[in-house]
């Protein structure tokens, strides 16, 4: 720690070193915090104790290969992940998903927000001091966890979502457990409310607390329910549509107040608008039909097949030795994850690998704003402000 | 009229190429009018591109010109996205920085400066971002192996490396 003496009068400031290990900084963040008493004159983020170089690996490994490594970079949310970098290969390849195939993956990706705003809540609400809701919110996350199990064998880094479609047919009682979570969930997320959102020590701790602007949050690149409290209805389903979300009913919930409260209320709502789609989702789900394109030589055929044609033998080999080459050219697709806009920018040469594949992290992005949002208050309400962010590591350094 | 139109409407030689792909538009801008036509894009009241969303580059190691910056743009009130293109020499990768355009673009230009060694004119911080301030290469360079240029581990005896 060092202290400094500023240029103007005899006001002495500090060099508070905030992070990497710190609890709320939800990960491995370092914020350097120049102080002034208790407030913050200047705030500097220092990333990448997390980079593990995603995008170069992606580079040397075929086109389904990469997926696995998309799940490790938000780890909050892997499906989405898988959804945006398997869509970008898609449209390289020009290749058409079976709607049943679409509605799992909105399924899925709604689910895996549910669970993101959860983990967000309960941490959230821990680092500015209340403990039960954390208990609360994982409680449902298992749940959800659960079902995650239940359809890829898996609970977290999941993989489901693969290039053509999803990995496996939904399994037995898939409806059943969807059913009984859909049944208790609202009730729950009213629960959460009862416990923060007319609590005073909340308000105090999030009422116009890390204010900004709606057009700083433009010019800053914010996306996601960041820029949703400015009050700009900025949401990928709904302005550039993905997967068959223009056939779901849904509402994009916005604020004005855009503060750290405002954050809070969007993404509880979101929680609801969510609950809503699975729920559509899940009556447009037949009972059979295909999970992945007929395309051979990029779906790996069945493994029945594969063991009974010689055909499918033959595309079954070269997909996992050497891949596929989709035509030399770029795509850029986008979709909505918790945090905010996920794009995913692959360029190909026309050879089995990419030439480049680049995420657009949110949170890396939506990250660059904590200065303008902390600079002028006080340093316990650098903590919320990190929080509402919502920003997870893992995706930020990449 | 299309964006690429206007755009050649305002300076004959801001549009270099269009490269329509996928349903996806590509407008290639040589690197001095790379801020103007920025600017052009997002003032002009016709076009309305006023969220910068990504910024990254590729490099086409060994072919010349070798990098190339791309700039994702969209317009919220029209639904509309746009890239920017600019093809750089390997052996002057240097480019006007939009950030006095998006302030947006600052971790942005950063994080290619970081990765990709890719000067930026104007930048207010040029530093490193992910990678530590003391790091030697730019590791998302074609030429830079996958494994880094730190001693690889000897594999144990019956173990040998393969690729695909």
């Amino acid at each position: 720690m060092t202290t400094v003496e500023t240029a103007v009068g005899q006001a002495k400031t500090m060099v508070l070193n905030m992070g990497p290990q710190h609890p709320s900084t939800h990960g491995v963040l370092r914020i350097l915090l120049e102080l002034d008493g208790e407030t913050v004159v200047k705030a500097v983020p220092d990333c990448g104790y997390l980079h593990t170089g995603i995008e170069k690996s992606c580079e040397d490994k075929t086109y389904s290969q990469a997926i696995t490594l998309t799940d490790r970079m938000d780890y909050l949310n892997p499906l989405g992940n898988n959804l945006v970098y398997c869509m970008a290969v898609e449209k390289l390849l020009n290749l058409e998903v079976p709607k049943r195939a679409q509605y799992i993956r909105v399924m899925m990706v709604e689910l895996q927000r549910i669970s993101s705003h959860l983990v967000w809540l309960g941490t959230h609400a821990i680092d500015l001091g209340a403990m039960t809701v954390f208990l609360y919110c994982f409680r449902e996350r298992e749940e959800i966890l659960k079902i995650f199990e239940m359809f890829a064998g898996q609970r977290m880094m999941t993989s489901y979502i693969r290039i053509g479609g999803v990995a496996l047919q939904p399994p037995a009682g898939w409806r059943q457990a969807i059913e009984r979570f859909l049944k208790y969930m609202p009730s729950r997320v009213d629960e959460y409310e009862t416990l923060l959102t007319e609590n005073r020590i909340w308000m105090g701790r999030t009422k116009n607390i890390g204010v900004i602007s709606s057009e700083d949050a433009i010019a800053l690149s914010m996306t996601g329910p960041t820029i949703r409290a400015a009050g700009v209805a900025y949401d990928n389903r709904k302005l550039f549509p993905y997967s068959s979300y223009d056939e779901f009913e849904f509402d994009v919930p916005t604020r004005t107040d855009s503060d750290c409260f405002g954050r809070y209320m969007i993404r509880v709502a979101e929680m609801r608008e969510s609950l809503k789609i699975v729920r559509q989702a899940l009556d447009k789900i037949t009972d059979e039909g295909a999970i992945k394109a007929d395309a051979p030589g990029i779906v790996p055929p069945q493994r029945e097949k594969m063991k009974t044609e010689m055909e499918a033998l033959i595309y079954h080999f070269k997909i996992f030795t050497e891949g596929f080459s989709p035509p030399a050219g770029e795509a850029f697709v986008t979709v909505e994850s918790p945090r905010g806009e996920l794009g995913c920018f692959i360029a190909s040469d026309g050879s089995p690998k990419p030439l480049r594949v680049h995420f657009r992290s949110p949170s890396f992005i939506n990250l660059q704003a904590l200065p303008k949002l902390v600079e002028g208050q006080l340093i316990s309400d650098v903590i919320a402000c990190i929080g509402t962010i919502d920003i997870v590591l893992g995706e930020v350094d990449r | 009229m299309s964006s690429a139109e206007q755009l050649r409407a305002w300076d004959k030689n801001a549009v270099a190429e269009v490269v329509e792909y996928r349903g996806e538009t590509t407008i290639v801008v040589p690197r001095e009018l790379l801020r103007a036509t920025a600017a052009r894009c997002r003032d002009e009241a016709s076009m309305q591109f006023n969220l910068l969303t990504d910024a990254t580059c590729l490099d086409r190691h060994p072919y010349e010109p070798r990098f190339e910056v791309v700039y994702q743009l969209v317009c919220i009130s029209r639904r509309e996205k746009l890239r920017l293109k600019v093809r750089l020499s390997g052996k002057d990768p240097v480019i006007d920085s939009l950030v006095p355009v998006w302030p947006g673009a600052n971790w942005l230009e950063r994080e290619i400066f970081d990765l990709f060694g890719i000067h930026f004119n104007g930048h207010p911080d040029l530093r490193r971002i992910v990678l530590p301030d003391d790091w030697e290469g730019y590791p998302l360079r074609r030429d830079y192996p996958v494994e880094g240029y730190r001693d690889i581990p000897v594999m144990p005896l019956g173990f040998v490396k393969t690729s695909i």
